[in-house]
Formats: structure tokens, sequence, C-alpha cells
């Protein structure tokens, strides 16, 4: 598989009022072709800011994509692109779909349009042939009476049903990379379920690589090839979906499972969950930002950052209890509760 | 990597330690608007020459010995110099003195019109919002039948059935139907406060109407009002001015800038002096408050917090 | 499954309907013919997905909204009868907590003043006493006592979800309908959340009606769930009974349909697929409300809704299959 996106040493801070807010503090990871990644974590760790970072969507000012930082499609670094690049690029060859679907859509235009409108710009076709391009990629997300509805307006479309259209319009121009941020997180469980059923069989069709965002283990769990945890502005640990489920080795990753209730847990039991919130990136903590949390925090966890340790090819982990002095310490996930 | 001593690996675990602190400093909405409006060079020195100019309302007519009436025939349509510092009038009037008083006349006349604007409007908005329903559906049709009053007859006629000289039917004329602007935006941002879920919160314990107007929709709706009223000002001042102008306002012995510019009129092509003083306080003024109204619009926008 | 200690009925639901009028003609029947009751110390359950009526339900309930027919009885008072002062009464023993955390707060009111609000409104304490009870409710909820004077725009959603919980527990009620108190937040929280609100179940002797559409977490937190469709209830029984012997089509769909956190059991399970989305619940044909969607639907099901019956002890099911 060949890589596709490559993000190095990412760092993006917003300057507010209050101060320099560290979003992203040296993220790096790649994308490979056919390929989901899911990105997995908390509010404020950071991974919208990411994904927006890769269309170059931040607002400069405030924001700032720092120095140093390198995303490079296909080998063209995109924090270097000029404008007609970039046009180029966003719509074309790296496509987003958001979380609420009512606000990304133009409630004044037809759906069709909406559609169309993407491949006029990057297919070159006539407004004829564009609209009934946008047809045929409403039927291939399956709605049905694709040509009545490509005349409907948002309004008239459900949330799942427009969630759809924000697919199709994203797809439009067979781009070859899909981001997803939270894409399901608004919708009902059936819808969910429709929604993520549909992404997959695309990425068979199309062979689009996705990135999906999104905080929820479960969803990540039948779609994801590989899975990312970020926390506080870094990626913890990461791997192989079946690694990171089957072997987890950052405390937080086990924190983030353990909060599911499966359906056999006890009624009423004592969920796990985690004390007090994640740090504020105005002043993030010169050690492990998850220390202040942490049931297994050492001293030298909040003196400096842990480096990554290779667990095998793919599944890699930064945490101090992987350093050969720091005590063993045994999943509490193999302990009864999950798996 | 350089040696790390074995006890830094006992594991300490996070003892309830301030998790849920919060870093930052404690900041009102108040104190956020301010620090956005001080940003905000233009509106910061509209407010510092708006202080000035209501300052030397106040005090500049005492810096010279002359009365606002003093009639002196001795020393009609002086051009400006170190005794008169602004000239005299064709009555022999200080022109410096004068204009200060019109001044003071004005802008008493501009907060006065605005206040009550908004107490009547803000009021009659948000009744009409609140309660909704028919109440809603009449409160709105009689604003857009004052709105289709023409407002200047019926300030002629409001000041010709009262048929005194002061500034009173002056001001009862410009804000009878002055108000009806603040009342339909006031009106609206009640009826989309209403929805919010702190709202039907305040509703779930018990609370009655007025305290969730008071305690709940006037607060969120202040913004707006403060911005009207900085806005509202200069345009009765300036309705003000334009009554006097044509002679319906202030009457003598009261002065304001739109008389001053009234009587001087005649006389611009000799003595301009007359004319060019009072109409510079009036743009001034009215300049600075669309400047600091704009200014304070977008400071208090709740929407552009940061 | 937990012990209630006093079997008492708390809250009875008889036929309850709310309609709204949306238009000439149109009637949004947003709860149609609901009935169950809600027994002094459990946690009833009630899951559906948008749509289907369950926080029209729950508010009227609560009595925030007027019932169009059909009544709510508190300890056998019909609470929509009731008004001016026993109606103020009732609020002391009724709250409800909501979902959004960022649009339940007033953000020009400190957090003190918003937790205090039950207590000012029905003048219980002063001065003294009611910061002291501010303070109290701070620590039941887990947040420190100088975060009063701050406001809501300071905190995250997990944080602003447990003050609008403060402030409801602050008049010291019976029983408090949550709506869908943790589908704003993020999963981790969720469980932060879910274990304060059991945790003060026990501890104050609360009843609970817990509206929400993630049914993992539901399935856990209650002791007897009703499943909601289209203002429909379609199944109701006790939690451990709903999960193991679903009997409504829908039901079982909607259980397929929770995403399990394990790759292994992702890939091999069978999917039940709902075709198609939920219909409008304005001028609803008549007939069972999920017939359109249902693959064992026959011609009656069409004709004719099914009635609420009681096929199992405890377990009703709405459906012309039983």
């Amino acid at each position: 598989m060949e890589k596709i996106l490559e993000v190095k040493n990412l760092k993006v801070s917003y300057h507010t009022y209050a101060g320099e807010v560290q979003s992203v503090r040296g993220v790096s990871f790649d994308l490979n072709e056919r390929e989901t990644l899911a990105i997995v974590g908390e509010s404020g760790c950071g991974k919208s800011v990411t994904s927006k970072s890769i269309m170059r969507l931040i607002q400069t000012p405030p924001g700032e994509i720092k120095e140093g930082s390198e995303i490079l499609f296909k080998g063209k670094d995109i924090l270097k692109m000029d404008d007609k690049e970039l046009r180029n690029l966003r719509g074309g060859q790296i496509s987003m779909i958001f979380q609420d679907p009512m606000t990304s859509l133009n409630p004044t235009m037809k759906i069709g349009n909406q559609i169309a409108e993407s491949i006029m710009i990057h297919r070159g076709l006539s407004a004829k042939d564009a609209f009934a391009e946008a047809v045929k990629m409403l039927e291939t997300v399956n709605i049905p009476n694709a040509d009545k509805r490509a005349n409907q307006y948002p309004h008239q479309f459900s949330g799942g049903m427009r969630q759809r259209a924000m697919i199709a319009i994203a797809l439009a121009c067979d781009p070859n990379i899909l981001i997803a941020d939270e894409p399901t997180t608004a919708l009902d469980v059936t819808i969910q379920a429709q929604i993520m059923d549909l992404m997959k069989d695309l990425q068979d069709k199309l062979g689009t690589a996705i990135m999906l965002i999104t905080h929820d283990l479960g969803v990540v769990a039948s779609v994801a090839h590989r899975i990312q945890v970020m926390y506080s502005g870094l990626i913890i640990e990461r791997g192989k979906t079946d690694e990171i489920f089957s072997n987890p080795q950052h405390p937080y990753t086990w924190a983030l499972l353990q909060s599911v209730p499966r359906l056999d847990t006890g009624n009423k039991d004592v969920l796990y969950s985690l004390n007090g919130t994640p740090p504020d990136l105005l002043k993030p903590p010169v050690g492990c930002p998850f220390a202040a949390r942490c049931k297994y925090a050492m001293e030298i966890c909040k003196e400096s950052m842990p480096e990554e340790t290779k667990l095998s090819e793919t599944h890699s982990v930064s945490c101090w209890l992987q350093h050969p002095m720091a005590p063993k310490v045994e999943s509490p996930l193999n302990a009864g509760g999950a798996k | 990597m350089a040696e790390i001593s074995k006890d830094k690996f006992k594991i300490i675990g996070c003892e309830n330690n301030n998790s849920d602190e919060i870093v930052r400093k404690n900041i009102t909405y108040w104190e956020d608007a301010w620090r956005r409006l001080k940003q905000n060079k233009i509106a910061m020195f509209s407010l510092g020459l708006l202080i000035i100019i209501a300052l030397m309302s106040i005090f500049a007519p005492f810096m010279r010995s002359f009365g606002v009436n003093g009639v002196d025939p001795t020393t009609t349509n002086i051009s400006p110099n170190s005794l008169h510092w602004f000239g005299t009038d064709d009555l022999g009037r200080d022109v410096w003195v004068r204009t200060w008083a019109g001044t003071r006349t004005s802008i008493i006349i501009g907060i006065v019109g605005a206040l009550i604007e908004v107490v009547v409007g803000a009021l009659y908005g948000g009744i009409s919002g609140y309660v909704g329903g028919v109440v809603d559906d009449i409160l709105m049709r009689i604003v857009e039948i004052l709105n289709s009053v023409p407002y200047l007859i019926l300030v002629l006629m409001i000041i010709m059935l009262m048929n005194s000289n002061g500034i009173l039917p002056l001001i009862i004329g410009m804000t009878l139907t002055g108000w009806t602007g603040l009342a339909r935006m006031v009106r609206g941002q009640v009826l989309s406060i209403k929805e919010q879920e702190y709202v039907l919160a305040s509703q779930a314990l018990g609370a009655n109407s007025s305290r969730i107007i008071l305690k709940h929709l006037l607060p969120n709706v202040i913004g707006i009002i403060i911005v009207d009223v900085t806005l509202a000002v200069p345009s009765y001042i300036f309705a003000e001015a334009f009554l006097s102008y044509i002679g319906l306002g202030i009457k003598t012995p009261n002065i304001s800038l739109g008389a001053l510019c009234s009587n001087a009129t005649p006389n611009m092509m000799f003595y301009p002096y007359q004319l060019f003083w009072p109409s510079l306080i009036i743009s001034l003024i009215m300049l600075t408050f669309n400047l600091l109204g704009d200014g304070l619009a977008d400071a208090l926008d709740p929407k552009q917090r940061q | 499954m937990s012990e209630n200690n006093a079997n008492e009925v708390l809250i009875e639901v008889k036929n309850l309907k709310k309609y709204f009028h949306v238009g000439p003609g149109a009637t949004l029947k947003a709860v149609d013919d609901v009935s169950f009751n809600i027994k002094k110390g459990e946690t009833l359950g009630l899951v559906g997905e948008s749509g289907c009526g369950k926080t029209t339900c729950g508010r009227t309930v609560l009595g925030l909204y007027s019932a169009t027919e059909g009544e709510v009885n508190y300890k056998g008072v019909n609470i929509h009868a009731l008004k001016g002062k026993a109606k103020k009464e009732f609020t002391k023993k009724a709250q409800i907590i909501f979902q959004d955390p960022y649009a339940s707060l007033n953000p020009r009111m400190t957090v003190g003043d918003i937790i205090a609000e039950g207590i000012d409104i029905h003048g219980l304490y002063k001065g003294e006493e009611r910061t002291k009870k501010i303070y109290e409710m701070l620590d039941h909820v887990g947040l420190n006592r100088e975060h009063a004077s701050r406001f809501p725009h300071e905190f995250s959603g997990g944080q602003r979800q447990r003050i609008g919980i403060a402030r409801a527990l602050a008049i010291e009620p019976e029983f408090i309908v949550c709506d869908e108190p943790i589908s704003a937040l993020d999963v981790s929280i969720q469980a932060q959340i879910v274990n304060l609100l059991i945790k003060l179940q026990r501890e104050m002797g609360l009843t609970y009606l817990f509206i929400a559409h993630d049914l993992s977490m539901v399935k856990h937190i209650s002791d007897r769930v009703g499943v909601m469709y289209l203002g429909t209830m379609v199944e109701f029984a006790t939690s451990d009974a709903l999960y193991a012997k679903p009997l409504h089509p829908y039901t079982q769909a909607l259980l397929s349909a929770i995403p399990i956190p394990d790759p292994e059991i992702e890939k091999t399970r069978e999917r039940i697929k709902l075709e198609g989305e939920v219909p409008s619940p304005i001028n609803p044909k008549p007939g069972c409300r999920f017939a359109a969607r249902c693959k064992y639907a026959k011609p009656e099901c069409l004709e004719k809704r099914p009635e609420f019956k009681e096929i199992e002890k405890g377990h009703f099911v709405s459906c012309h299959l039983f």
C-alpha cells in the first residue's frame, strides 16, 4: 500500500487574548491508499485541528501552523502550496465532511446543484452534465428517487439523508482522501450504522482513503484499519485496530475502552471513569499530559515527555511504563470487564 | 538517554489533585467587552473626544465672562480674536459662549430623547416578545401604524398644540414614534432567547414571568440596547437641529446648535465663522457617537467572544 | 437488578397524548397514547431515536408542556390540573436536567447564582445558609468551591452538565427527568456523569426518568426501559429482559445497530438492517407506526394500531405478532 499523505511534526497554535494555546504539539503520521485511519480522542485533544490543517482550513490569525510542520500529499507539501494548487486540492483530491450536516449544506441551493458545483469546478463539465453526474452520485449513496431528490432543498432531507448528501458532495470528484470529522455523532444509532456501512462500501468501490475522526470507539471497531489515540495535542498510542483493542498499552487507551458500558456489565455498577479534565493547553504540562489523571503516574511522568516505544511494526505507544526501569502493570481490561 | 534514577519510576498515581482547576483568569462579559473595545483605536478616540466635548459644554461658557444672551450693539459681527475666541454674532453676542451653551442643550435633548426611546421601546418590545401570541400581534400592528405616520407632521402638530417655547414639546414630538425601531429589535432578541434551555430550566424551577424577564431576558438583551442608545443620541441631536433650523424647534432665549446654525445662515457669505463653529461641533458629536456605537456593537456582540 | 425499597408508584402516566398544531390541518402527534408508571427510587429509561417523542414525553410528564389528552399523576394528583401555589410546590419535587450543556446555563449568571436559582425562587435559604448550600451542591457533583464565582463559558461540557445537575438538586427534589444528559458529551465524560447520577440516586433516594438514545448507557442505568417509536411505546420491560429477549422488531433492530467496541465481534456479527428513514410525525398514517419499515408487516399492521399488551410478567409489547 502506498503512502498518500505524510504529516510530519505538525504544530498548530491559536493566539487568544489569554495567550498562546498549543492545540497540536508535534503530530506525525502517515495515511496509505485504500485504508481507513481513525483518530480517536476527547474534545479539545487536537484531532479536529489536525484534520483542518491538512486542508489548510485553519484561520490564520488567530491560528498559526508553526514552522517546521510538513504535510506531504503525494510528495508535495500542502503548507507551501499557492492558492491555485490549494483550490485544486480541496474537493478534487482531498474532501471533508463535517459533523453537523444541517449547517454544512447551503439551505438556499438545491442538493443537486451543490453536488454539481464541485463537479463543475474540478472536472470541468457543463452544468447539465454535472447535474446528471450529481444524480448518479445520489444513487451511489443510496438515496432513493435520486432524480427527484436532486431537485430538493436541504430542509426537505432528514439528518441521515443530509449526511449522505454531504458524502455525495465530498466524493463527487473521486478524491484520494476523505476526511470525516465526527460524521455520525449527531445521528441516531440506526442511521449511524447505515452511514458507516456506506462509507465502507464506497471505500471498496472507489478506493478512497478515509481519515475518520471520532470519540466513539464502537464506530471505530467496525470500519478502521488503524487507530491513533490523541490526547492534549499529541498522539499517545497508535496501531492496527486489532492491536489497539486486544493489547492496548497506554493508560488513557485503557480508560477509553473501559468507559464504554458493554451490554454485559452489571446493572448500575460503577463505570470506570477518569477524574478531572484534560489540561489547559495555554500552559501545557512539561511532562506527559496525562500524568495528572493517570492512576499509574510516576515521578518521571511529571518531569519529562515519554519517548515513543515501538511494540511492533505498526504498534507504538508513548508512555513511561514502557521503560525497562518501570514496574510491570497489567492492563485492567484483561482482568474481567471488557475482553 | 541519560541515566534516570530508579526511584523516579515508582508509581504515585494521581491523588485528587487540581485536575478540575481553572487556569485562566475570571473574566466577566463586561470585562471582555471593555477589552475588545480598548483594542478598537477609532472607538476609543471617539470616546475620548466625546468626553472632551461634554466637559467643554459644561465648563467652557465659564471661561469667558460674556453672558449667553449678552447683547452688545457695539461689538457686532467681529471675527474671532483674542477677546472673542469664536467671534460675535449680529447682536454682539459671544459665539464661544453661545456655541457651548447650545451644545449643552443639544446633548441633553439627545440623551433624554434616547433614554425615553430605550425605556419605552425595550419594555414594549420585551413584553411583546415574551408574551407572544395575540398580544404580540396587536402590539406589533400598533408599531407598524405608528411607523407609517409622517414624523414631521406629527412633530408640527404637537408643537402647535402645546404652543410653548420650551424643549418639552420637541422631545415629545420626537420620541413619539422614535422608539419603534428598538421595540422591534428587542422583540426579536427576546423571541430567540425565550427558546433557550436556560429559560426553560428557570420555568421548571418555578420562576414567574417577571423573574424570567428581569434575570434572564434583560441581561442578555442589554447589549443591543446600549448600542441603540449610543446611536440614538446623535439622531435626536440631529433631529432637533433640523427642526430648530426650520424654525420649529428651540426658540429664543433658549439656544441649541441647530438654532445657532439657523441664525447664522443669512450671514453665511459675510461672516462664515458664525456658521462654522456650531456646525463643526454638531458634526463632531454625531461622528463620534456613531463611531463609538459601531465599536460598542462589535465589542458587545456575544458571538465574537474569544 | 437493584432492589426497590418501596414499590410505591410515584408517577403514573395514563394514555398521554401531546399534539402540536403546526399548520392548517397539520397536527404533529409527538406523543400519541402512551401509558407507563414510575416507581419510587427506580430509574425508568426511555429510549428511541430522534422524533420518537421521548423528549416531549419527558417535558409533559414534568408539566413543562400541557397535555393534549390523558393524565400524569404524581402520587395520585393530576399535575396538569394544579394551579398557582400548588403548581409551584410541585416544581420543588420534580426537576429536569437538559441535554445541551451549552444552552442550558445562562451565560450572564455566575455558577453560584445558577445553582441557587431554585433556592431563590422558593425563598428556601438566604445569606450564609444559601452560600453553604451552594458549596454543598458543588461538593456533591465534584466541583471546587471557588467555581461558584465563575461563569459558564469557562467550563467544559462535562463540568457544565454537572452544574446543571447541581442546579436541579439544590431544591431537594424527589424526581428528576434526565433529558439526554450525556448525548452531547465525550464518551469518557459520559461515564463520569452516569456514575455521578447513580451515586446521587443512592445517597438521596431519587427517582429518575432517563431519556436517551444511547442504548448501552440506558441499559446500564435503568431498572425498567420503555422503547418509543414515532410517539408510541412499542415495548416496555425490565432492563435485563429487554436486552436479553427483545420482542418488538424495532427493538431488535435498535439493539443490533449498537456499535460494539470489539473488532472481532463487529466483523462477524449479523446486523439487522433497517431500510429507509423515520417517517414524519405530522398526520401519521393509521395502523402500526412501524409497519412501513418492518419486515414482518402484515396487512393488518397497516390498518389497525396494535394494543399495548402484557406478554410476560412486566414485559409489554405493542405489535400484531403477539
